[in-house]
């Protein structure tokens, strides 16, 4: 039977516009990643701080542009992002498919104005773009996308998702032969997805080293507070039991944050309870449930900002 | 080439000699990794019953195994497509596309990742063990995720032709890979290829649509339709999705009716397929074989497809309605 090699008749996925690297930025942004690496203790801290400040801004308006995103939740991850970005992973933006990059994945995609921001500020994109965050045809999907974003490694907005995959990525480094890391940060309310814990089972089982999992543990979830939802503690005895080496930390101090997100000391995939703050930054966002995806008012917009131009 | 163009066999599937075709499916994915090493199997606790025993005797470090987590099974194969290799996951058919449908949807067909889903011992192949393990809503639910291609091969050398294909492919894509024992129904020349259906008969009075262990029952329909004096075309249907449009528009043009036939439900298959064209495009009689909104009582396989009808006779019967009613 001959195999025929046709290209399928029809393709239903809608053509997206294309995001490029910012060369600029992606420039400054290696350079700067060189930099940090040279560098320590307050002088560090200061540097990652002021990228994280701007994410934040960006993060506001974005979200205030489009009138819509999960305000809460990217404010409690910024640190994290920018500390993986800005630090720990190995990336070029102006080649985010080079195969021997270090992947990251955010399992928690509705933080996606977080990671877009995040991303925007390497470089991967124009942060011009920021200002299309979900309006209509924009590649700037209300959840990350793959094909349409560069630095985006896999689709992800249904919870439970970025972790297995990831898991995946890390197992292929490791049947392949290369040396890449991959870091996955999950919410805290997610991991109440049973697929999380079978990819924290297959990870452990196949020794995954070079996989560190963040939990952005701020303690809340879209209806309530975690604890009153479902309980996660002991979360980090959780990991622990599941064959992992685990870290729990301060998930806004970027020194605790370079320090936990670096390689494996046994052998096994490294993860971090990351507490944190949900709306960390802008007081009156700050630990409060309805701040989950509720929009700021211009008002609101003004006082936030305000309080992000330290 | 067009669909009329292919070869047309004239011989009738020898039911004394079937296949399970997963065998033919675990050589084939052998012989690819042998070519190719990008290839890796992944399975949940299935090597012996996705046959993959072998697999792992000769590629110790190429067949991965996620236990018992069908969503961390797809998921890992996403994450292995992003490193660069080319993974076949394989597992039950039922599990494997029931449980990970949102999986599949978002990780692999909306995420644009080169994963082959192999849903092993498809339809009624486990029949004694229950609905639970029928897997008869596959076809349903992978026809409507956007993007998958989705394959049912109907014996060995056409599974053998799927597992070639999806491996070349560069995106995700299900095959249904049969359990129940299959004759042999195609030839060497046949082409496979998406939106390509295989004319097995030529016929001129009616036809006969099938998918997998069904298409040697509508061969053997045929027969014994021409018997009666009706000229029965029978058309392979391995590509559920995408459909051969022309291949439908062409039966309903120029033959009386259509009977589809698919050991699945008939809530969204391949008989919802068709149905959607002719309807939207040229009506005409139609009879669509499957379960109807049914659990299935305990049985065998071969059991359970006598209880729904989805035997020769069954395929005889409704294709005399078909023509009937077009005559009248």
């Amino acid at each position: 039977m001959s195999s025929l090699t046709a290209p399928l008749t029809e393709d239903v996925s809608a053509e997206p516009r294309a995001l490029a690297a910012d060369a600029g930025a992606a420039a400054a942004y290696l350079e700067a990643v060189a930099r940090h690496r040279t560098l320590g203790g307050e002088e560090l801290a200061r540097a990652l701080g002021r990228v994280a400040t701007g994410v934040r801004r960006d993060v506001i308006t974005t979200i205030q542009g489009a009138g819509l995103g999960h305000v809460g939740g990217d404010l409690s991850v910024t640190d994290i992002l920018v500390t993986a970005y800005w630090h720990t992973l190995t990336l070029d933006p102006t080649r985010p498919d080079l195969p021997g990059r270090d992947r990251f994945v955010l399992s928690k995609g509705h933080c996606a104005a977080a990671l877009y921001s995040t991303l925007a500020s390497a470089g991967f994109f124009p942060r011009a773009e920021l200002a299309t965050f979900a309006q209509p045809m924009s590649p700037l999907n209300g959840h990350p996308n793959r094909v349409k974003v560069p630095g985006v490694e896999t689709n992800t907005g249904p919870l439970g998702h970025g972790f297995p995959v990831a898991t995946g990525c890390a197992l292929g480094a490791k049947l392949l032969g290369e040396d890449y890391r991959t870091i996955v940060v999950l919410g805290d309310g997610e991991m109440q997805e049973g697929s999380n814990w079978e990819a924290a089972m297959t990870a452990a089982h196949y020794e995954l080293h070079d996989l560190t999992a963040v939990v952005d543990r701020n303690r809340l979830q879209q209806g309530a507070r975690t604890e009153d939802t479902k309980t996660l503690e002991p979360l980090h005895d959780k990991w622990t039991s599941f064959g992992w080496e685990t870290r729990r930390i301060d998930g806004h101090d970027h020194l605790a944050l370079v320090e936990a997100m670096g390689p494996s000391t046994t052998g096994k995939p490294v993860a971090i309870v990351a507490d944190t703050v949900k709306g960390k930054g802008v007081s009156f966002m700050e630990d409060r449930v309805e701040w989950h995806h509720k929009v700021p008012t211009d008002e609101q917009v003004v006082a936030a900002l305000e309080e992000l131009s330290a | 080439m067009t669909v009329t163009d292919t070869p047309v066999q004239v011989g009738s599937p020898d039911p004394a000699a079937t296949f399970d075709c997963r065998q033919d499916f675990a050589q084939e994915l052998a012989a690819l990794a042998r070519e190719d090493d990008r290839v890796v199997a992944v399975c949940n606790d299935s090597v012996g019953s996705s046959n993959l025993t072998a697999f792992r005797e000769e590629f110790p470090d190429r067949l991965v195994n996620v236990g018992i987590a069908e969503q961390d099974l797809v998921g890992v194969g996403a994450g292995l497509a992003n490193a660069g290799l080319i993974p076949f996951v394989c597992a039950a058919a039922p599990f494997l596309t029931g449980r990970a449908t949102e999986q599949i949807k978002a990780d692999v067909a909306y995420s644009q990742r080169h994963v082959v889903l192999c849903g092993q011992s498809p339809g009624m192949a486990y029949g004694e063990l229950g609905p639970t393990h029928h897997s008869i809503e596959d076809l349903s639910w992978m026809r409507a995720v956007a993007g998958l291609p989705v394959v049912v091969p109907a014996d060995p050398q056409q599974t053998r032709a799927a597992v070639r294909w999806a491996a070349q492919l560069g995106r995700g894509s299900y095959l249904r890979i049969p359990r129940f024992k299959v004759p042999v129904v195609s030839q060497e020349s046949d082409v496979f290829a998406p939106g390509r259906a295989v004319v097995v008969r030529e016929g001129h009075d009616v036809t006969l649509v099938a998918v997998g262990s069904m298409v040697s029952r509508a061969v053997w329909a045929a027969d014994a339709l021409a018997a009666d004096g009706i000229s029965a075309r029978v058309l392979n249907m391995a590509f559920v999705e995408p459909l051969d449009r022309d291949a439908v528009l062409a039966a309903a043009r120029e033959t009386a009716g259509i009977v589809t036939v698919e050991e699945a439900t008939v809530s969204g298959g391949l008989g919802a397929a068709v149905a959607s064209v002719v309807a939207q495009e040229h009506p005409c009689p139609m009879r669509i074989l499957g379960v109807e909104n049914a659990f299935a009582p305990t049985g065998s396989a071969s059991f359970l497809l006598d209880h729904f009808g989805l035997t020769t006779e069954g395929v005889v019967a409704a294709a005399q309605d078909v023509v009937g009613r077009a005559r009248s």
